[in-house]
């Protein structure tokens, strides 16, 4: 008798399990055949499931420099690239100057530290939309329109505070005695920092620079405002741009988003478990 | 002059040599972060008390209240509001009770339940805009593949638009927010779980609980900070929604799916009135303060400090 109900609450679970999969799955999987389908038989009513004559001429369209037929699909690699250099030098400086800031709040003494912990919590709550005019019109004084480096000073509005909290977080588990001892045997708090704290505090480190970038390489909306020439547009501003109002290329549409999803989706995946240490550790993007 | 001199040299306490050595350790990030975000919101503040257009943007003519006033006369302003909250609500609502699903789903450990873990991190790592791509395909009025299954299963007798009316425009938005937005709650909510004492658990099965009685009254309560965590999180981001409906409806049909930071953009960049997208802009920086109040109340523990 017992052993018939668990029978049964199993096959509850693993049906449940089935729908939940299948939730996940079939609109990555419909991501995926269609970056490999032509666009004739993506344009069939009702479509080609399963592509008959799966082709990867859909990449080499959108990564290959002069064989695209539209304008965004001919200059996406260099998105993907501008992507790469935003997001790595946000999540670099984010490292450096929260690693400093996160151990000052975690460990010093300081009489206003309750204060600023509680602002750079409220700092990452504002919305871009509340920054986006001033950086704005700044930008535009400063001749800072469409190059890269406007978005990183911007990024760091929202990453840097997370990292700062992420950090601080973690440092304040590294134990105590490691850093007295060392503090004791004559090393600076600099070289304390450096040579016993970060190397303690590594999977840290590894979780909020994750965190980071894949919050850096998912930014749209400074972009979007930022840039419009193809000296700094993200991957994101190039994928929106796909879908024009009148003519929407799906095809490079959708190569273009297996494209731009793979880095923090395989990012994501390797480093799994610093993902789920990560969130449970109070860290946040949505 | 020679009690001054009896006076022992001038040394730093140790405590006064750690609040320098703090401040140098904090002065880079500090700059950076209220050199960009206190300043433009205090800029923005000035902003909206101006009719500054965008093509000549700098600050110019005051005012006073009158773009704070016209929108709490414009029918725009409170659709847009109303639409926002109703996002906020069902979303977040939504995605909390599937989400807790999925995490007690996970916890009952079924076979395979680590792949289940590991597949919800993609939905979430996928980024936004991506997510909106995605599913703006998905609703394609002539050739999408919501349109291809209903077909095919015999459910609808011919294609037809999704996007064109504007409540399930923005029902179906929300649909592509759910599938992006139920794994993060489901993760934070599964290592919630798997940190609950266990003994209170068995306690109350032995005194003959129920599997329901003791998740109402026993886990759900244990559960009750990562749930408010997550809803603090989830709600402060729907409330801002911007990224998934340029993508989907382009804030369409009819502005159907304008929420308020839609509003906003549109003000700003595409009608290019600064003076009064700064207004709407400090309204949703004013309701994100309170709602990171909400945030730092349940996240801010003093005790933990070393």
């Amino acid at each position: 008798m017992k052993h018939w109900r668990r029978a049964v609450s199993t096959a509850i679970l693993l049906g449940l399990m089935a729908l939940v999969l299948l939730f996940i799955y079939a609109p990555i999987a419909w991501l995926v055949l269609s970056s490999i389908s032509t666009r004739a038989e993506l344009l069939a009513v009702p479509p080609h499931w399963i592509p008959e004559h799966p082709t990867l001429k859909n990449y080499r369209d959108i990564l290959i420099p002069g064989t695209a037929v539209s304008e965004v699909a001919r200059t996406f690699s260099i998105t993907l690239r501008n992507s790469f250099i935003v997001a790595g030098s946000t999540t670099l400086i984010c490292l450096v100057t929260g690693s400093l800031a996160g151990y000052a709040l975690a460990r010093l003494r300081l009489p206003f530290r309750n204060a600023l912990f509680m602002s750079i919590l409220g700092v990452r709550m504002v919305p871009e939309i509340s920054l986006v005019v001033p950086l704005y019109i700044i930008a535009a004084r400063l001749a800072l329109l469409n190059k890269p480096i406007i978005l990183i000073i911007t990024y760091l509005s929202f990453a840097l505070p997370f990292a700062i909290w992420m950090l601080s977080t973690f440092f304040e588990s590294v134990p105590r005695e490691l850093e007295d001892a060392a503090l004791i045997d004559g090393s600076s708090r600099l070289g304390t920092l450096f040579r016993v704290v970060l190397p303690v505090a590594a999977p840290g480190i590894v979780s909020t620079a994750l965190f980071t970038f894949l919050l850096a390489w998912d930014e749209f909306f400074f972009a979007l405002i930022f840039t419009s020439t193809i000296a700094a547009k993200t991957v994101p501003v190039a994928i929106a741009e796909f879908t024009g109002r009148y003519a929407v290329d799906i095809t490079a549409m959708m190569t273009g988003g297996v494209l731009a999803a793979l880095p923090p989706v395989l990012l994501a995946l390797i480093f799994q478990r610093y993902i789920v240490s990560g969130l449970s550790a109070g860290a946040v993007k949505g | 002059m020679a009690q001054a001199t009896l006076r022992p040299p001038k040394t730093y306490s140790l405590l006064q040599y750690e609040i320098r050595e703090g401040i140098l350790f904090l002065l880079p990030a500090m700059v950076l972060i209220f050199g960009i975000t206190l300043f433009p919101i205090l800029f923005t503040f000035v902003l909206s008390f101006t009719d500054t257009p965008l093509s000549n943007p700098s600050p110019q003519n005051f005012v006073g209240l009158s773009n704070y006033l016209a929108f709490l006369r414009s029918a725009q302003f409170w659709q847009a509001i109303w639409r926002t909250v109703y996002f906020t609500v069902v979303s977040v609502g939504v995605e909390l009770l599937l989400g807790l699903g999925i995490a007690l789903l996970i916890h009952a450990r079924p076979p395979g339940w680590a792949f289940l873990r590991t597949s919800l991190i993609i939905p979430w790592a996928v980024p936004t805009i991506v997510n909106g791509a995605l599913w703006r395909w998905i609703y394609n009025a002539d050739y999408g593949a919501l349109n291809g299954l209903l077909y095919s299963l015999g459910v609808i007798e011919k294609y037809r638009p999704w996007l064109t009316e504007p409540m399930q425009a923005l029902n179906l938005v929300i649909v592509a927010d759910i599938w992006h937005s139920v794994p993060f709650i489901a993760l934070i909510l599964q290592a919630a779980l798997a940190t609950l004492p266990l003994e209170l658990d068995e306690a109350a099965a032995v005194d003959g609980a129920n599997a329901w009685q003791r998740f109402w009254f026993i886990r759900l309560p244990l559960l009750r900070p990562a749930i408010l965590v997550a809803l603090v999180i989830r709600t402060v981001e729907a409330f801002r929604v911007f990224d998934i409906i340029y993508v989907i409806t382009q804030g369409g049909p009819a502005f159907g799916t304008v929420t308020i930071s839609y509003l906003t953009y549109l003000e700003s960049f595409s009608y290019g009135h600064l003076g009064s997208g700064a207004a709407l802009s400090f309204l949703i920086t004013l309701f994100t303060l309170v709602m990171a109040l909400a945030y730092i109340r349940l996240l801010y523990r003093p005790e933990v400090q070393g």
